[in-house]
């Protein structure tokens, strides 16, 4: 038996799919944004939003993985988006493979917003590469301003940071600025957008920062 | 479960590592965790049993872990410290502002392997009458 010194990061494997499924999106010119967050933090309401929101402007698609019963993808589909269900078998992230299987599921023809509806944490499916081309993290209020501390790694990895539910504010002893500032401390370059999908506060930032991300994406 | 992906990940990650070094068989596996890594090791080693049989490349293989202390990054004063003692507020100046720097890796270290070309090696090294050096 030789030893042989590897050094290999456990997703080495899938960090390789993930990118050629990247390549592979933008010749059937489909743009994935890997949408994560604790479970609750309110990804499918703001989703919903999102959908109504920007009806007419661009054609959306939604992949729920985060689900323990087909409830979320119905409401999706009920907006007259493209819904997808993809099913976990218990696994804790979606990964290249599985994110691949389930675009699969999307009939072939048209440009559009897909979003991945991730599995509800913030460990796992920050260590796994999807695919996307964006990844956007939600936070919600109630989960309290020292949630970068915690997770490091999906703020560091997110190119935007949602802070939902801020209608709730009154409630929760959270500091906008504070949470912000964590987040830039870890990643200089994060947009942040807090909004309530209640009310629709602060929606309209988040919805142009979409439209202008997917435009650059699709001129570049 | 988490340990579930990680030991298919890693099992496929093997694989490709076995083709690219001609490696017939692999006989353990060490793996490195970062103490704050999230992964439950008695749960890794339980997943790794039960695949390590479903794939001829590893049926059988040892799973080796070594775990790397976890350190946290102070923003206020810059200086480091134990995670897991101290947990989120720096034992030196008290401030919360802290992140973790080390201890969340995960990462494939290093295989035992048995190559192809072993076989022939020997085989060689027996037609020649060489003694052979390499390899246990
Ligand atoms: N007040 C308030 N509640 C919200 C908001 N967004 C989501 N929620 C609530 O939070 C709960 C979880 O939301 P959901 O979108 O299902 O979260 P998911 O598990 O991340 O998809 C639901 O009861 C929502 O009505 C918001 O902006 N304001
Ligand atoms: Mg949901
Ligand atoms: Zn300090």
């Amino acid at each position: 038996m030789k030893v042989i010194e590897l050094k290999k990061s456990v997703t080495e494997s899938n960090d390789r799919d993930a990118e050629v499924l990247r390549r592979e999106l933008k010749g059937r010119d489909i743009f994935l944004i890997n949408l994560m967050s604790s479970a609750g933090s309110g990804k499918t309401t703001l989703l919903s939003r999102t959908i109504s929101d920007l009806a007419g402007r661009v054609r959306i698609g939604v992949m729920e993985a985060d689900i323990a019963s087909d409830v979320d993808a119905k409401r999706i589909a009920s907006l007259g988006a493209d819904s997808i269900q993809v099913h976990t078998d218990g696994m804790c992230h979606m990964d290249a493979g599985m994110t691949r299987a389930g675009l699969d599921a999307l009939e072939n023809n048209g440009s559009r917003i897909v979003f991945l509806e991730n599995i509800g944490n913030l460990i796992c499916p920050a260590e796994f590469d999807t695919g996307a081309h964006k990844k956007v993290m939600i936070l919600s209020l109630p989960e309290g301003d020292d949630k970068p501390l915690k997770y490091p790694l999906m703020f560091r990895e997110s190119d935007a940071l949602v802070i939902t539910k801020i209608d709730a504010a009154p409630y929760f002893n959270f500091d906008l600025e504070a949470a912000a500032a964590r987040a830039r401390t870890l990643n200089p370059d994060i947009a942040v957008f807090p909004v309530s999908a209640k009310t629709g506060e602060g929606m309209k930032a988040w919805e142009d920062w979409l439209i202008s991300e997917w435009e650059d994406w699709r001129d570049a | 479960m988490h340990e579930l992906g990680i030991v298919q990940h890693v099992i496929r990650t093997l694989g490709d590592v076995a083709e690219e070094n001609g490696v017939k068989r692999i006989g353990s596996v060490t793996l490195e965790v970062g103490e704050v890594s999230g992964v439950v090791i008695e749960q890794l080693v339980d997943c790794w049993n039960y695949f390590r049989e479903r794939d001829p490349l590893v049926a059988g293989a040892e799973l080796l872990v070594e775990t790397i202390p976890a350190v946290t990054f102070c923003t206020a004063c810059k200086g480091e410290y134990e995670t897991v003692r101290y947990g989120k507020t720096c034992p030196l100046c008290g401030s919360p502002e802290t992140y973790l720097l080390r201890g969340n890796e995960f990462s494939i270290k290093q295989i035992e392997a048995e190559l192809f070309s072993d076989g022939e090696e020997s085989a060689e090294e027996g037609q020649t009458g060489e003694t052979s050096t390499g390899g246990k």
